[in-house]
Formats: structure tokens, C-alpha cells, sequence
């Protein structure tokens, strides 16, 4: 391939690929995104090859192998076009049939089609199915029907457009006018309007500028980035070069985890073709503008997302954030003017700079524009990757979209924006989705991580839970976070572990306050949230486990107890059988008992005991009643009982 | 050097621009505590302690005054209710590594800070890297570094470079407000000194 000199050359290239491609051809679209290779799509790919070269249909039957199509939680996913049907949990065992069915025959295969949870209903194509059907993809759509290391399948979805668009059609100063106009805001955490952070940059002193791609996205459970650099590295490089131009930066920085070797495989690639085609390098489509671009791989530090920490990684140094009084797009990477975004942030640039701010602009809320990409997890149906408009309430999210809660049990809290995020409970699920919103709900929008929580979580554990993630995660640079956080960890599991004072929550807020006004960096001031918000929301849980020593969600260990209710046990003897710590003791038409002595609350019983007789129990803050004396432990039959 | 106006504690106080809250006040006598700070080394911002209240067009908003610079009409609070908390918090956090630091026992003893506060976990070391940063930033030698990440963090002397460049140097021992880093340089003594012969017929 040889590099494009101008946006006609581009354009001529684009519709040589397009000729080439015929949109009839059959064409089987398998997601090959972490998620999917996890539960084993690599497996699947090989038996697609197979068969093809099996059946003789090599270039008749096309395999694209994308990145991440979003719905996780029914992977591996085949999407056979161009009819669009969607099937779902893919085994290799199920490939002949798929290419005897429905590659030859045109016919459904009924099994691997979605099947409504409610109705029964089975749904053929990807946008009825509710949880995409409930979606708006504008940037992460793409995913589905790339294959990310093919620079080709970019660009015949219009690739390079916008940077071909904003190189030459238009002024520096337009592209970030336009994107100021956007109000397009930072899809990492802190949600500053990137417009604002690039004009600063902009006009701040300087020959030497930089721009930086933050992907070293760390918080549980949250894999938005990564899946966007995985499945389509080359709309992030596009941004990216479109936002180096707007500022004057002739360097940008990726800085991606190692741990997501996918991820940098992908974006390497992506380099080196963009490079090779001239979209990155000297004299960008003879525009005049150069750039290029560095991968650095990161050593796995939640701080390190933190952007002093990650500057100050990037220049080879220990990732300890900095005291920041003049900002990083003033005085960041080698002291330098440079502007540091999010993955996501980045790959909402193309989008803005091809359709307009004034497109943009008509997704989302008064301050919160555009749509934000939602990790979806925890105790959900639907565990995902979803991209929303701003404003989508939190109700349309988890039960639209997320298909409720598994098992029947009763939503009880949603824990967004990470471990600084907070959590908000039931009575505020209609609260829309955007960053203001969420930040006055005592949580924050942060990447976009969304753990949905049942009845059966405990809020003080889930909030201990955040706070030994951060207790490691701290640099340790600073008193109030390294001190603080450690202190306020042991305390929290204190209190989860029965041994809660009085006081205890009154030491609690002000060590919050420490961290939150003193402390260095983002991580140390934002830390105290799962604990404040948790206070907010569910103070009454608080108060239980210290004052009761009582766990209402019965999840604590420490706080409870297993408990065979003798009216119901019918010596079934499945949980005797089961327990690994032999505690019950029990015989045939016997009444089983509880050693508690001997109970390690594995909760082993509690899962084996037959629900029709729901006989093995949780108690917490009362005492365990006394066992049924010997004599009296022979069962009664229900029906001669009376 | 173009002069700029401030005012400290209800004190107009006149300083050039690029110095930092803190030499400002102490330029005019308004002491501000710290235990990071060292005027030889690069600003840290690390214990916080130097904490202090600013306002900056009608905001008010907690620094540290050893890194924020001073700028036009800037008025600084050294004293507040809040500030004096947070210090107390700050000292009585510390006061569980190393109780009987004499210097944390005279701040404690201005801030009302209770030693006994929280759980005792004597490590001595307050992580001030005062010594770090000296052996690294004035000795240039990086004899003493930090190990490890966050509540693990500690420091360590570097056996190889230590056993050469420490015997004669030791300037960083009356850095230390704890003493804990001449304890860490024992240790690193024992562990460089030749091993004892091992006794061949024990058991």
C-alpha cells in the first residue's frame, strides 16, 4: 500500500475497496472481543475455517472477525449477513449446522436464536432485540462490523473521513470550534469539556504540545476502553490526530495497561497501517501536518489513570501523581502543554468533526451531550457493554436494556463511576444518566462502570469492598490517602466483621473529610464516596452492624448464622451429605441440626437445601435457638402432621 | 522579578512571583508547619500538613502551601477551623506510626491531636521521603529509595550502593523527624556485613 497524498486519493482508495466488496456476499461476523475469546470464539473461528474450506466455500462465504458487539453475557456471538441474523452462545459443535442451515439452505436455526426471557419469544435480528434495540451506537456501533486489524474495513465505513475533512477543509481553529460546540465532555471521570482543555493547550506557550490517549482503565468490572481500542483502534488514531492538529501537538501518547494485550496488539497495528497509508507521519494527506504516535504500555497502577500519575509514568519515572496548580494542558508531560483524554473521549472526535456539533448535540441532556458507554455488571441479566444516550434513566438502563435482576430477586442499589463513584439506590432509578446529574446523587459518571446490586448485598461491605480496592491501589505518596484510606479500611471491616463501636461512623466522615479536601490527587480526594454515599443512601444498614451486630442483607459472615428450621427439615439429608465441614448432624427421619461450633458459614447447606422445603435459614442479630432436644427430632410428615 | 501583593492572615504581604505560599509566609514570620518540606529539595507536597485555606476570586479552597504559587490578590488563610482539623487528623494519622517522634509530639501537642487516635501499627517511617529526596536530589547518589505502593510502602536503603557511599555521608540522618531511617540503616548494615561462618558441626 502506498500513502494518500490528498482527501481525493483517499476517497478514490475508499471506492476501490468498496468495488471490490459485494454487500450480498454471505458474510459470518463473529466477535472476537475479550469477552467472546474468554468463553471460547477463537474455538469457534477455527470450526468456521474448517467448514468453509470443508464445504469448498472459500471466497464464497466470508468470516470477519470483529471486536466486541456488547452483549457479553451471551457470547460467543455470530452475526450471519447480510440478513443480519443473530445467534448467540456459539459452541464449534454448532458451526456445521449453522453452514447447512442457514448458509446454504437459508433457513433459521431456531435454538441459537435469542430467546425473550419474559415471553419465550425468539428474536432473529440484532435491533429487536431489546438489549440493543434500546441502544443508541454511535460510537461503538462500528465494533459489530469491522474486523480491527483490517485498516480496509475502516476505511469502507467512511474512515479517515472526518480527518481528511478537518486536515484540509478546515482551520485549525474551526476543528476546535467545532468540537467546543459539541460540549463534548471527558469521558474518563472528571467530564471537563475537552473543548475547553484543547483550547488551553492550544494557546499555551509552547513549540513542543502533546496529545494523550488515557487508556489505562482500571476500575472493577469497567472494560469500555479497552473493547473500543480492541474493536476499532483506528477511530481512537483518527481522533486523536484530529485533536493533535486542533492544538498544534506533533506527538501523541497512548498510554494502554499491558494487561490488555489484545488492546496493544491491535492499536500497534493500526500504527503502523495508518503509517503506511499516510495517516500518520509527515505531510498528512498532503494537508502539510505532521504527527505520529507512541504506544506506551503501562505496569497495571489504578493511579496511574490519574493524569500527573500518568505523565509522570509516561516520562519514566514512578506513576506517583503531582501536585497540580497550573493544569496539565498548561504544564503536563515534560512540562509541556498537553492534553490528556479518555479512549472514549477520543473516539467521539471523528463522530463530531463528519456529522457536526450540531448532530452531536441533539444526543443527551442540557450539560451532558452525546451518549456514554455503560459497563454493565454485577447481578444483571444482561451483563454488557451498552451505549446510551445521556439522559437514559437509570430504570431504562438496568431493566430495558440490562433485562433486571436474575434469579427474582429485588434490585437494591447501582454502583456507578468506579471505586470513586458512589451508589445509588432504589428510590432514585429514574434519575437520567449525565454527569451532573449523577455527581448530586452523591456518585459520579466517571468511565462508566454500572455494578448492579441485589437484595442479598451488603451496602457496608460493598463500600469496605471499594476502600481495600483503593487502600492498595493508593500510591502512598500523600498522609490523608495512604493513612487515611488505610485506617478507614480497618474500621469498615470492623464493623462488617461485628467488631463496629459506637463513634465508628463520626471517625468514618472525618477521615472522609481529610481525604477529600487534603488529599493530593483525584484518587485520594474522591475514595471516602463509596463509603459517603452508602452512608447517604443506606445509614440504617450502618447502624445495624454496629449497634445490632446485625447484617440486614444476612451477608456478612461474621454477623450470621445457618440455621435448619425444624418445622420444615424433612432429613432430606442433601446438606448433611454436603457440608464440607461436617456441622450438621442428622440421620434418616431425623430433624438435622447446625453445629455451630463447627459451621464455617461456607453456605454450602443454604444452596443445597430443596427450595420446596426452604428449611435451611440466614439469621443475623439474634441468637441461634436452641437445637430440639434428641428425642423430639424424628420428622413428622407434613400430611400426618396437622 | 515582578513583585506581587498577597495577603496572609489579615497580613499584606509582598512577594516575587514563582515563590510558593509558604516561603511567602515565611518571609513575614507566619510559620506554617510541615514535615515534608525541606528547602533544598524540590517541592513534594506529600504530608499535607501545610495545608491552608486560599481565596481566589470569591473560592475558597484548600492547597498545600509548599507547592502552590503565589499569585496577585491572593488571600491566604493559614488558621481555620477546617485547616486546624485537618492537621489534627493529619498528625494523629502519623501518631500511630511513630508515637514517640519528638516532633510529631510538639505538633500534636499545638494541634490538640491525640496519639492514641487510631490503632497502633509502629513503623516509625512517615514516609516524608525527606531522605530519599535528599540522597537523590542534593548526594545524587539514590542510596535510599521507596519500595513498594501505597500503606506498603517503605523506604529501604540500596545494600550495593549504600555499603559504598553511606559510612561517610549520613547526612540524612538529622533529616529524619522519626529516627526510623537510621533503624533502616542498621538493618541494611546487618544485611551487607560478611555472613558468619557457618558452623559446620551444628545441627
Amino acid at each position: 500500500m502506498s500513502r494518500l497524498n490528498s482527501p481525493a486519493e483517499l476517497e478514490e482508495f475508499r471506492q476501490g475497496i468498496l468495488s471490490k466488496r459485494d454487500p450480498d456476499k454471505p458474510c459470518i461476523t463473529l466477535c472476537t472481543g475479550s469477552a467472546c475469546l474468554a468463553s471460547g470464539s477463537a474455538g469457534v473461528a477455527e470450526a468456521i475455517e474448517a467448514e468453509i474450506e470443508k464445504q469448498g466455500l472459500q471466497g464464497q462465504v466470508e468470516i470477519r472477525k470483529t471486536g466486541c458487539h456488547g452483549f457479553c453475557e451471551r457470547g460467543p456471538i455470530i452475526v450471519k449477513n447480510p440478513e443480519g441474523i443473530c445467534y448467540f452462545q456459539i459452541e464449534p459443535g454448532d458451526v456445521p449446522e449453522i453452514f447447512s442451515e442457514t448458509v446454504k439452505e437459508k433457513k433459521i436455526v431456531e435454538r441459537l436464536l435469542y430467546s425473550d426471557p419474559d415471553s419465550g419469544e425468539k428474536i432473529v435480528h440484532e435491533d429487536e432485540i431489546p438489549f440493543y434495540k434500546n441502544q443508541e451506537r454511535l460510537v461503538f456501533g462500528s465494533n459489530g462490523s469491522i474486523d480491527p486489524k483490517s485498516i480496509e474495513d475502516y476505511l469502507a465505513i467512511g474512515g479517515y473521513g472526518a480527518l481528511a475533512k478537518a486536515l484540509v477543509g478546515m482551520s485549525s481553529e474551526e476543528v476546535l470550534e467545532e468540537v467546543k460546540k459539541s460540549n463534548l465532555r471527558g469521558r474518563g471521570g472528571g467530564g471537563f469539556p475537552a473543548g475547553i482543555k484543547w483550547e488551553g493547550s492550544r494557546n499555551a506557550p509552547g513549540d513542543i504540545k502533546y496529545v494523550i490517549v488515557n487508556a489505562d482503565e482500571g476500575d472493577p468490572g469497567a472494560y469500555m476502553d479497552r473493547s473500543l481500542l480492541e474493536g476499532n483502534p483506528h477511530a481512537i488514531l483518527e481522533g486523536l490526530t484530529i485533536g493533535a492538529y486542533a492544538i498544534g501537538a506533533c506527538e501523541g501518547y497512548i498510554y494502554v495497561r499491558q494487561e490488555y494485550p489484545l488492546a496493544v496488539e491491535n492499536v500497534m497495528l493500526a500504527i503502523k497501517q495508518a503509517e503506511e497509508l499516510g495517516f500518520l507521519g509527515e505531510n498528512i494527506l498532503g494537508s502539510g501536518f505532521n504527527f505520529k504516535v507512541i504506544v506506551h504500555q503501562g505496569a497495571g497502577a489504578f493511579v496511574c489513570g490519574e493524569s500527573t500519575a500518568l505523565m509522570t509514568a509516561l516520562e519514566g519515572r514512578v506513576g506517583e501523581p503531582r501536585p497540580k496548580y497550573i493544569r496539565s494542558n498548561i504544564k503536563g508531560l515534560w512540562n509541556r502543554p498537553s492534553v490528556l483524554n479518555n479512549v472514549e473521549t477520543w473516539a467521539n472526535v471523528p463522530l463530531i468533526i463528519s456529522k457536526g456539533a450540531e448532530w452531536f448535540t441533539q444526543f443527551g441532556t442540557e450539560g451532558s451531550k452525546g451518549t456514554k458507554i455503560f459497563s454493565l455488571v454485577g447481578k444483571i441479566t444482561n451483563t454488557g457493554l451498552v451505549e446510551v444516550p445521556m439522559g437514559m434513566t437509570l430504570r431504562d438502563i438496568i431493566f430495558k436494556i440490562g433485562g433486571g435482576i436474575p434469579g427474582g430477586k429485588k434490585f437494591k442499589a447501582v454502583q456507578t463511576g468506579g471505586p470513586s463513584g458512589g451508589c445509588i439506590p432504589e428510590e432514585l432509578l429514574d434519575l437520567e444518566v449525565g454527569f451532573d446529574e449523577l455527581s448530586k446523587a452523591g456518585s459520579m459518571m466517571g468511565s462508566g462502570g454500572m455494578i448492579v446490586l441485589d437484595e442479598d448485598t451488603c451496602m457496608v461491605d460493598v463500600a469496605r469492598y471499594f476502600m481495600a480496592f483503593l487502600a492498595d491501589e493508593s500510591c502512598g505518596k500523600c498522609v490523608p490517602c495512604r493513612e487515611g484510606l488505610r485506617q478507614m479500611l480497618k474500621i469498615l471491616t470492623n464493623i462488617t466483621e461485628g467488631r463496629g463501636k459506637e463513634g465508628d461512623i463520626e471517625l468514618l466522615e472525618e477521615l472522609s473529610e481529610t481525604a477529600k479536601e487534603a488529599a493530593l490527587c483525584a484518587l485520594g480526594q474522591s475514595a471516602p464516596n463509596p463509603f459517603l454515599s452508602t452512608l447517604r443512601y443506606f445509614r440504617d444498614e450502618y447502624e445495624a452492624h454496629i449497634k445490632e451486630k446485625r447484617c440486614p442483607a444476612l451477608s456478612c459472615k461474621e454477623l450470621i448464622a445457618y440455621y435448619i428450621d425444624p418445622d420444615k427439615c424433612q432429613a432430606c439429608g442433601r446438606c448433611l451429605k454436603n457440608c464440607p465441614a461436617e456441622a450438621i448432624i442428622g440421620g434418616k427421619k431425623k430433624i438435622h441440626i447446625i453445629d455451630q461450633e463447627k459451621c464455617t458459614k461456607c453456605g454450602t447447606c443454604f444452596e443445597v437445601c430443596p427450595a420446596k422445603f426452604a428449611a435451611v435459614t440466614k439469621i443475623s442479630g439474634v441468637p441461634v435457638p436452641p437445637p430440639v432436644p434428641e428425642e423430639e427430632r424424628t420428622v413428622i410428615k407434613k400430611s400426618k402432621k396437622q | 522579578m515582578s513583585e506581587i501583593l498577597l495577603e496572609i492572615d489579615g497580613k499584606e504581604v509582598k512577594a516575587t512571583a514563582g515563590m510558593t505560599i509558604l516561603e511567602a509566609a515565611q518571609s513575614v514570620g507566619i510559620s506554617i508547619p510541615t514535615l515534608c518540606h525541606h528547602e533544598k529539595l524540590e517541592p513534594f507536597g506529600g504530608c499535607r500538613l501545610c495545608t491552608v485555606e486560599v481565596e481566589v476570586r470569591g473560592r475558597t479552597r484548600l492547597v498545600v502551601s509548599c507547592v502552590y504559587p503565589v499569585e496577585d490578590g491572593l488571600v491566604v488563610r493559614t488558621r481555620t477551623e477546617k485547616v486546624e482539623r485537618i492537621r489534627k487528623t493529619i498528625l494523629e494519622l502519623l501518631l500511630a506510626h511513630a508515637p514517640d517522634s519528638f516532633v510529631l509530639q510538639d505538633l500534636a501537642r499545638e494541634y490538640g491531636a491525640d496519639r492514641d487516635r487510631y490503632e497502633k501499627e509502629a513503623s516509625f517511617c512517615i514516609h516524608c521521603g525527606l531522605c530519599v529526596r535528599y540522597c537523590a536530589e542534593v548526594k545524587k547518589k539514590h542510596a535510599v529509595g521507596f519500595i513498594d505502593r501505597g500503606s506498603k510502602k517503605e523506604i529501604c536503603f540500596i545494600p550495593e550502593i549504600a555499603a559504598e557511599e553511606c559510612w561517610d555521608c549520613k547526612e540524612c540522618f538529622p533529616l529524619c523527624p522519626t529516627e526510623a531511617l537510621q533503624a533502616a540503616f542498621v538493618l541494611t548494615l546487618a544485611l551487607t556485613s560478611p555472613p558468619p561462618v557457618a558452623d559446620k558441626t551444628g545441627s
